[in-house]
Order: structure tokens, then C-alpha cells, then sequence
């Protein structure tokens, strides 16, 4: 097997006093895709975004693509930071696209800062990976101007032109009208489908079962159960994850 | 009451002179609220920096000049001042010097506002990306809340041109002080202090105009 990409060993965190990830251990190599999924506020959120540094965690050690992260805010781990977020792209829920910058310019401004590429060059690879998420005509539309679909896809456009090794999904397609989901999961099995190393905290358990090689169940910050999804689906071992999927399952 | 009448004639002929003045109202309010902005961005910025360091003597400025009154800040630079330096201030200066001061405190808590008032996933996404806080914050962040901060300093110019009328007590010669030098020697106060108002509402209506204009224009923010 691959050396892990992603890394988190004993990995814990609390928001106050209430102990939000217990003990959490992940390896996951290039390549992979895992598909986390939990009950709202069972954490899985919580986990993903620690891994570019979104939140910072009180103890243990998570190491991605080489670079270490620790609790403390030390200059250690924020030059680690750095170089985290240049390799690992991020979706969230809420899409978070930036109102005030067309569509193009949302995607251009991470490469032109950050990879100091030219404008002519940033372009080009914009417009290429709207053409790719299938909305190459609304380039210099305002965000708000778009479905909430068409504006989950300019943001994986807009991770995806930092040419990322890792993807993170954070419920990308809670917030969407049920007719729109199914446009951006498109993107997600495409993506995929290319060899992205993704983690993906989702509901949409259809696609789990259909894109993860490994699903990770999480109850109460804690991994219940792990293994590829016609396990976990079809013969989850822990009685959480029975309880858990029985609920999910039947809708 | 009695017979009074009103003398359309001697308002009409206070105009040239109150037009005098409105050179140095506009000069203090404008400079004073262009130093104002630059302090309210610094100290705004500071009231918000999780250092404390430098967050309290931030807050300590912004409750200072906004829980003071205007008039109180200019005495103190024309009259009080002096003393320490060693030398007098002149009265220009020194109502530039307050508005800059009283404004840039209210400008402090403006910025502040617009500032915490965008969606904190915007500096997710720009963090995640990569982006140094610096870039997401003078890229993603600074836009938005300059154009949701429009209307609030929009005002807060609208007040600090309204307050320059109180420095015709150090002898600037701005429009109330014009409008009081006229009366002394025609006694026609209700029609020239007319006059002197409908000139402050001229200024501010022209000031909302263009500010209506800026924030429809949308070249703010983008």
C-alpha cells in the first residue's frame, strides 16, 4: 500500500468542555476516496475540516502530504498550514463563493496570489475547468446570478484550479434543491472517476455506496465502523451503525 | 410679534458673504473626514485584533472621542493644547483636528461593523485556498465590507459637516461664523440663519446625491 497523503493519529478536540473527536486514527492514501458519514453533530465536519487546519485540535498530530500539523499555534505548524491549503481544496455547504468577483474571477484569484501565475495563464485554466463542470457560458456572471448547482460547481472549478492533491467536501449538496444535486454529484463521480483523493462528508448515500472505497462511520466523535461501503451498508457490524442507517436508509 | 416682516431683500444679500465660508466648512469636514477614514481604519482594524495589546488602546481612542462632545475636543486642541506646546494652533487646524479625531472614532466602529459583518465562511474559503490572511482579508474580505459601509459613513460625513458649524467659537471663518459676522451689522438674524441653514442642507442633499449615485454605481466593493 501507497503512503498515506493524509494522516491523523490520535486526533482530539473540544469545543469548550464537550469533547468533539476522541482518539481519531486515519490513513488515507492517494488516490483514495473515503466517504464520511454520522448523525448531525457526531463530528464528521468537525474531522474533515481539521485536516486543512480549519479548526485546530487540542491533541495528537495529523500529517498531510509531508507537512505536520500539531496543536499550539506555533510558526511550525502555520508554515505547515500554508502548504496544506495550496494542496488540499475545500467545498463547503454553503458554497462560499465570493459575491463581489464574476464567476471567472473567483476561480483566477487563488492562482494569480498564491501560484503567482499570470493572469492570460489563470484564465485559460479558468474557463477550461467551467468548461469541464459544464458551465463554460456563465464565466463572467456574479455568483447570485446562478442555481445553487451551477454555484457548487464554479466552487469545485475554483478548488480545482489550485490543481489540489487532496479535495475535501464538506455536505456539498445539503443546501441544494433536491432537482440540483444531482448536477453536482456528476462532478464529484467524475472527479472521481480521474483518481482525486477525496473526502467527502455527504447524506447522499446512494453515492457513498456507488464512488467510496471506504466508508467511515462517526457517532459522538468517535469512528464506529470503517470499510468499503457494501460492508458498512449491507452488514455494519456495531448496532450504532444498524440504528444509524436503518434511520437514513428508509427516507 | 407685532410687526414683523420679512425681509426677503436682506436674505437674498446675505448670500455672497455666507458663500465665504463654505470654502472652510468644506475644508475641514473634507480633510478632517479623509484623516478620519485613515484612522478609522486603522483603529477599526486594531478594536478586532485578537492581540489585546494592540485591541485596547484601540477601544480606549474609540470611547474616548465618541463619549466626548465635538465642541469640548476643538476647545481643548485650540485652547489647551497650546499650553503644552508651546506655541499657538491655528483655529483651521485645529477643527480639521477634531473632526479627524471625532469621526475617525465613529469611522473605527463603522469599519468594525462592516468588517465582522461578512459571513465567516468567506475567510474559510479564501484560507483554504491558500491565500495568506492578508490576501483573503485585502481580496475576499475588505470589498465586501467597504461597500456595506457606504450608508453608515455616508452619515457619519453628513454629521461631521453639520459639526464644523460648532467651530465658529474659535473664530473659524466657516458659515455660522460668516452668518454671525453679517448679523452684527444688519440684525437680520432669522433670515440669514435661514439662509445659513438652507446652505448646510444644499452641501448634505448634494452629499447623498452622490453617495446614492456610488453605492447604485456599484464601482465600490468589486
Amino acid at each position: 500500500m501507497a503512503d498515506p497523503i493524509v494522516e491523523m493519529k490520535d486526533v482530539n478536540k473540544y469545543f469548550g468542555s464537550h469533547h468533539v473527536l476522541k482518539d481519531i486514527n486515519l490513513e488515507v492514501v492517494p488516490g483514495e476516496k473515503i466517504v464520511v458519514i454520522g448523525a448531525s453533530g457526531s463530528g464528521k465536519s468537525t474531522l474533515i475540516r481539521c485536516v486543512n487546519g480549519l479548526e485546530p485540535f487540542q491533541g495528537g498530530r495529523i500529517v498531510v502530504d509531508g507537512h505536520p500539523l500539531e496543536p499550539g499555534n506555533t510558526s511550525k505548524t502555520s508554515r505547515s498550514l500554508q502548504a496544506i491549503r495550496r494542496e488540499v481544496g475545500m467545498v463547503f455547504q454553503q458554497f462560499n463563493l465570493f459575491p463581489h468577483r464574476t464567476v471567472l474571477k473567483n476561480i483566477m484569484l487563488a492562482p494569480m496570489r498564491v501560484r503567482k501565475v499570470g493572469r492570460n495563464q489563470a484564465e485559460e485554466t479558468a474557463r477550461r475547468l467551467l468548461d469541464r463542470v459544464g458551465i463554460g457560458n456563465q464565466a463572467d456572471k456574479f455568483p447570485t446570478q446562478l442555481s445553487g448547482g451551477q454555484q457548487q460547481r464554479v466552487a469545485i472549478a475554483r478548488a480545482l484550479a489550485m490543481d489540489p492533491r487532496v479535495m475535501l467536501f464538506d455536505e456539498p449538496t445539503s443546501a441544494l434543491d433536491p432537482e440540483m444535486i444531482g448536477e453536482v454529484l456528476d462532478v464529484m463521480r467524475e472527479l472521481a472517476a480521474e483518481g482525486m483523493t477525496m473526502m467527502v462528508v455527504t447524506h447522499e448515500m446512494g453515492f457513498a455506496r456507488e464512488v467510496a472505497d471506504r466508508v467511515i462511520y462517526i457517532h459522538e466523535g468517535q469512528i464506529v465502523e470503517q470499510g468499503p461501503p457494501a460492508e458498512v451498508f449491507d452488514n455494519p457490524q456495531s448496532e450504532r451503525t444498524k440504528a444509524f442507517l436503518s434511520r437514513v436508509l428508509k427516507h | 410679534m407685532g410687526n414683523f416682516q420679512f425681509d426677503w431683500q436682506a436674505m437674498i444679500s446675505s448670500i455672497p458673504h455666507l458663500l465665504e465660508g463654505i470654502p472652510y466648512t468644506l475644508l475641514i469636514s473634507g480633510v478632517g473626514l479623509v484623516f478620519g477614514f485613515v484612522l478609522g481604519i486603522v483603529f477599526g482594524l486594531l478594536s478586532i485584533n485578537p492581540i489585546r495589546l494592540l485591541r485596547w488602546p484601540a477601544i480606549a481612542y474609540i470611547e474616548v472621542f465618541r463619549g466626548t462632545p465635538v465642541l469640548v475636543q476643538v476647545l481643548f486642541i485650540f485652547y489647551g493644547l497650546p499650553e503644552v506646546l508651546g506655541g499657538p494652533i491655528d483655529a483651521l487646524t485645529a477643527g480639521i483636528a477634531a473632526i479627524a479625531l471625532n469621526s475617525g472614532a465613529y469611522i473605527s466602529e463603522i469599519v468594525r461593523g462592516g468588517v465582522q459583518s461578512i459571513d465567516k465562511g468567506q475567510r474559510e474559503a479564501g484560507l483554504s485556498l491558500g491565500l495568506s490572511r492578508l490576501d483573503t482579508f485585502r481580496y475576499v474580505i475588505w470589498p465586501q465590507a467597504l461597500r456595506r459601509m457606504i450608508p453608515p459613513l455616508g452619515n457619519q460625513a453628513i454629521v461631521s459637516i453639520k459639526d464644523t458649524s460648532l467651530f465658529a467659537v474659535i473664530g473659524v471663518g466657516e458659515l455660522v461664523r460668516q452668518g454671525q459676522i453679517y448679523i452684527a451689522t444688519t440684525f437680520n438674524a432669522l433670515e440669514v440663519y435661514l439662509m445659513v441653514a438652507i446652505l448646510y442642507l444644499v452641501i448634505t442633499l448634494t452629499l447623498s446625491a452622490i453617495l446614492r449615485g456610488l453605492e447604485r454605481s456599484g464601482l465600490v466593493g468589486q
